[in-house]
């Protein structure tokens, strides 16, 4: 499997990346991982003339825990699983984390790639719509943030524009209980479904709730009802089966290698009640 | 084609200077240019694991990894470990327990099972398994892969132990 020829760059920083953006347009492309974009080369199913590899641009990766945790865009899966204070702070990362891909794929995969690829297979853009995190990205006329809710478009369609990279993620340190529920063919295959909960408690009783899905539809799918169903319930029975009815009517899946529509449907509402189950255990 | 260009490489603590495209796959580089052909080909698709090395203190699948993004790295495969006049604990572990058949996947575990014992010394079976999820083998059903590990796990924190 040979990819097309590429001329290959390694800035050492952003001014050295917009430029190269500048100058080649479309046809330039950042790298950070390749863990998504070197498969697609490798298929001819992504042509990159002009390949920016981010490894060494500066200022990309670390994270920081304050009322808002941060993490840069270049953070590697594995440095986020391998970070205590993180996972006490948003522990719905670390598992979500887990599930995402195998240990070689994970030292290699960043977070801003797995948010900036636009595949709707990818985990973190259903998580980060959960934690209504906030996108930063850097372009020839600035900075400008974007929240994650608004951000996917269609798939490979984001509110990013081609010249302007990722650089952070933010978000309000999540309260309440968590869960990361993905059903999967195996380890190391995108989900089948998944869902991302984060649920408040307040009384014995739900204070609030976020949930979004990931690849029932060509972008991952917040759904603001299937939370809605949930406050002010005490997550019965009843409670998480009006969850289950607001998300399906919210998800539109495809047919494709992972079952029929009807399946992923069904799929979809047993990963839901689970994960709302596991979160308000967790409240 | 595009220009070909030089990159340096230190394979298993030596320095190497290929003349190669930047699109080369790693695994190529290693393999065809530098006659490093203990990681295998598998799949060619980031899926099976054969390909695994150790670059700068990770485990990677070096089919997934142009030779260009390995310019300037370290860069360690089951060559680096061990071989015949010395083996690797995990190599002498794999001899003993069975932990391979017909071998093709056995580089990239051993390489795998290196770094993952560097990090957790004492995994669990689960732990094992987990940490393995990255390779695929298609003969021994797995079992005799972590035994292997298991008791390269011990041997390893033994002689650690006897050494303090
Ligand atoms: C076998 C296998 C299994 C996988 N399983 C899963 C899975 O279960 N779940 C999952 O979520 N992912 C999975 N992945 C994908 C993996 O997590 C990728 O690493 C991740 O999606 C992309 O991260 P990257 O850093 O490798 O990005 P790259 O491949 O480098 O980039 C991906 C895209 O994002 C763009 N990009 C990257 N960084 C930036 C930036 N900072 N600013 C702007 N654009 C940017 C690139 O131009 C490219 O278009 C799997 C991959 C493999 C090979
Ligand atoms: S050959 Fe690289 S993962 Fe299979
Ligand atoms: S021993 Fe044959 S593939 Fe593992």
């Amino acid at each position: 499997m040979i990819p097309a020829a590429f001329q290959y760059y390694r800035p050492k920083d952003m001014a050295g990346v917009l430029a190269i953006l500048a100058e080649h347009g479309d046809d330039a492309r950042v790298m950070a991982g390749g863990h998504s974009l070197i498969p697609m080369m490798k298929l001819r199913m992504a042509e990159v003339p002009h390949l920016i590899d981010l490894q060494e641009v500066g200022g990309l990766s670390g994270i920081s825990i304050d009322d808002r945790i941060t993490i840069g865009a270049m953070t590697t899966q594995a440095e986020l699983i391998d970070n205590d204070a993180l996972a006490q702070a948003a522990p719905i990362l670390r598992e979500a984390a887990l599930q995402i891909a195998d240990p070689q794929i994970r030292y290699m995969g960043t977070v801003g790639g797995n948010l900036a690829n636009g595949d709707p297979g990818n985990d973190m853009p259903g998580l980060m719509q959960c934690l209504n995190a906030t996108f930063t990205v850097v372009g020839p006329d600035g900075e400008r943030s974007l929240a994650a809710r608004d951000f996917y478009e269609a798939a490979y369609m984001t509110g990013r524009e081609d010249n302007e990279v990722l650089t952070a993620i933010s978000f309000a340190r999540p309260q309440g209980g968590h869960a990361y529920e993905k059903q999967k063919r195996k380890i190391g295959d995108y989900a089948t479904a998944a869902a991302a909960v984060q649920i408040t408690k307040s009384d014995g009783s739900c204070a609030g709730a976020s949930i979004a899905m990931t690849n029932l539809s060509d972008t991952p799918v917040f759904s603001e009802a299937a939370g809605a169903a949930l406050a002010g319930t005490s997550v019965d029975t009843s409670a998480v089966k009006a969850a289950v009815a607001a998300m399906l009517a919210d998800i539109d899946p495809v047919e494709d290698n992972r079952g029929p529509i009807a399946f992923k449907r069904h799929v979809a509402g047993v990963i839901l009640a689970r994960a709302i189950e596991r979160a308000w255990s967790r409240a | 084609m595009s220009k070909k260009q030089h990159y340096t490489l230190t394979v298993n603590g030596t320095e190497e200077e290929v003349l190669a495209e930047p699109r080369e796959l790693l695994i190529y580089t290693l393999r065809e240019r530098l006659n490093i052909t203990g990681p295998h080909i598998g799949c060619e698709t980031s899926h099976c694991g054969a390909c695994t090395v150790t670059i700068d203190g990770k485990s990677v699948k070096s089919c997934t990894m142009f030779v260009a993004q390995a310019d300037g790295k370290e860069i360690t495969t089951i060559e680096g470990l061990g071989g015949p006049d010395a083996l690797h604990p995990l190599q002498q572990a794999f001899k003993e327990h069975h932990g391979l058949q017909c071998g093709y996947c056995t580089p990239g575990m051993i390489t795998r099972a290196a770094k993952l014992l560097e990090e957790n010394p004492n995994p669990t079976e689960e732990e094992i398994r987990f940490g393995m999820s990255g390779n695929i083998c298609r003969c021994t059903g797995y079992q005799n892969i972590v035994k292997s590990i298991q008791a390269a796990a011990a041997e390893m924190n033994a002689s650690k132990e006897a050494a303090e």
